[in-house]
């Protein structure tokens, strides 16, 4: 089943000084039930553009996203969508587990299912022992896993995740890599993931969608066709290391050929 | 806990600690410049070396005839101490200066949140908030007691008058102060404005509100001691103030003694406010993790 769809998708910011940025261009992307995609390119190509056009954020220029086989916009009134940001964006005067019931209770849950299941996501998260903790006495990625547990507390069909282990140290990021894994097989989500590590983006999914900037576009996608579910030993695995440097030569291989293509039209040096 | 309370203390001491260097420097300039020292009591004697005329006797009384004057009757043949007479006065002040206090918070928050959330009132009606700071008091009282008669209301008009205009400002940086994405995610749940307005506007304002709560409260009660004069109201500090100032010659320390009153009125009530904002930010991080 299909869960997200973008057709001839293109997204302009108008620049005040006149003219406008081409965020987006000619985006076509079928996403199915419980995909694991990672978008990825390089900075300003348009990634986070995408997730908030496909959360219905933002209004696309021109072209259609469908979500669940419905606009993206009654997707959102459906409460479809868990967003998941490169910063944590917590509320300080929440504490933990205030944290997590927000959603809950802007959609109305009632009192004993939300306490039960910001027990289950603290759990999920393992972070138990820190629900009445405040925000700012927990670490980078302590707050980054409540963030986690906050958009998967309402079983969103869909997560929506801006490069959510950005800020992270290596060690950091693995671990939460495979915890999101872990959550991914147990909930049956579909995530789309912005990151700008190539391993990462290929440890973690199904399939790897490498963008171009001015105007972004979509440049290949590539199928991750390692086993799940994913360990240790899957970054040590020859076929990981192969998909690696296929994902990073896509990357590069725009990057040069653009070039190429500049420099024949004299536009650079 | 301790921290919590390790504020408040801290601004008490801070403000104590303040209070007696005031102290200090008064009775040195008298020391030096003021009229003869004759405390009979413990037989001490002193001629200041200098004369100079605002250290003397009757410009600035020493402390302990201020504080010896709140012991004694109010008018002669009365039983009523000045000191009983003051705190009456004072908690009178207090009384008007906190419902203009309260009115004002309220119309500040009000006006705030119609602001954020329409560009085009914003840009209609803020000038005229800003202008309207611009008008002395002392100007606008008499206007205000024109159109409402002399007594209470035109004085606590006055005293929200004083206070409104920096919640206005505070609330509305407060409630624009969230990030744009914690706005964002309210909308991914399908939040309605209010409810946005409610779970994160309105708790991320809270600290800015309380700084302009602060600077309200004493403006509240200066705002109340000005109005009762041209507004007739005779039972507070105000009224105090104008009859000890044209008793002055015969009695320095009643004025002296009722300004120092009025200070710490506004002492008091800026301590209150200090303490709830205390009470209600436990747990707040710094701006650090602010969603
Ligand atoms: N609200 C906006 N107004 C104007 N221009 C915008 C806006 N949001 C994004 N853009 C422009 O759109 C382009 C794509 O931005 P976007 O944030 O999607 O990039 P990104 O791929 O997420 O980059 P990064 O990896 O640095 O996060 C950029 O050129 C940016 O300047
Ligand atoms: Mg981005």
């Amino acid at each position: 089943m299909t869960a997200v769809r973008l057709a001839d998708v293109q997204k302009t910011f108008p620049i005040p000084s006149g003219g406008e940025t081409v965020a987006l261009e000619a985006i076509e992307l079928e996403i199915g039930t419980r995909e694991f995609v990672s978008l990825i390119g390089p900075s300003g190509c348009g990634k986070s553009t995408l997730l908030r056009v496909v959360g219905d954020l933002i209004q696309p220029t021109a072209g259609s996203v469908e979500v669940n086989g419905k606009p993206a916009h009654q997707a959102r009134l459906d409460r479809d969508y868990g967003m998941v940001f490169q910063a944590p964006v917590l509320f300080d005067w929440r504490t933990v587990e205030g944290n997590v019931r927000l959603p809950l209770e802007v959609m109305g849950f009632a009192p004993s299912e939300r306490d039960r299941r910001v027990r289950e996501m603290l759990d999920l998260v393992e972070l138990g022992g820190f629900r009445s903790h405040y925000p700012h006495q927990l670490s980078g990625g302590m707050q980054q896993r409540v963030a986690i547990a906050r958009a998967l507390a309402f079983q969103p069909p869909i997560l929506l995740m801006d490069e959510p282990f950005g800020a992270l140290d290596e060690m950091t990021r693995e671990r939460l890599n495979t915890e999101l894994l872990r959550i991914w097989a147990q909930t049956g989500t579909t995530i789309i993931f912005v990151t700008h590590s190539i391993p990462e983006a290929v440890f973690l999914s199904t399939r790897v969608v490498s963008m171009s900037p001015r105007p972004g576009r979509i440049t290949s996608v590539i199928e991750i066709d390692l086993p799940q579910p994913r360990t240790d030993q899957t970054r040590e695995s020859e076929r990981y290391f192969e998909l690696v440097t296929e994902v990073r030569e896509s990357l590069r291989g725009r990057v040069s050929s653009s070039a190429a293509r500049a420099r024949a039209e004299g536009r650079i040096g | 806990m301790k921290a919590r309370g390790g504020r408040i203390l801290r601004t008490a001491l801070g403000i104590g600690l303040f209070l007696v260097l005031v102290a200090l420097a008064w009775e040195a300039f008298k020391f030096l410049g003021g009229d003869p020292w004759r405390l009979e009591g413990i037989g001490f004697f002193h001629d200041p070396p200098f004369r100079v005329l605002q250290a003397n006797d009757r410009q600035l009384p020493h402390l302990w005839e201020i504080a010896s004057a709140l012991a004694q009757p109010v008018q002669r043949n009365q039983d009523q101490t000045l000191g009983q007479f003051l705190i009456g006065a004072a908690l009178f002040t207090w009384r008007e200066a906190l419902i203009g206090f309260v009115l004002g918070a309220l119309i500040g928050l009000a006006l705030a949140s119609i602001f954020i959330h329409s560009r085009l009132l914003e840009r209609a009606f803020v000038p005229y908030v800003i202008a309207s700071q611009t008008i002395p008091i002392v100007a606008l009282a008499p206007i205000i007691v024109v159109g409402f008669g002399r007594g209470l209301v035109a004085v606590v008009i006055i005293a929200t008058y004083l206070t409104f205009f920096p919640v206005t400002i505070a609330a509305m940086r407060g409630l624009s102060s969230p990030d744009p994405r914690a706005v964002e995610l309210m909308r991914s749940y399908a939040a309605s404005r209010w409810e946005i307005y409610r779970k994160v506007r309105l708790p991320a304002a809270v600290p800015y509100l309380f700084t302009a709560l602060k600077l309200a409260a004493t403006a509240s009660i200066v705002g109340a001691i000005i109005g009762e004069g041209p507004g007739g109201v005779p039972e507070g500090l105000g009224r105090a103030i104008i009859n000890f100032n044209q008793q002055y010659v015969s009695g320095p320390e009643k004025l002296w003694a009722t300004i120092f009153i009025a200070g710490l009125v506004g002492i008091c009530f800026f301590l209150v406010i200090q303490l709830a904002e205390v009470v209600t930010l436990r747990g707040r991080g710094g701006s650090a993790s602010r969603a």
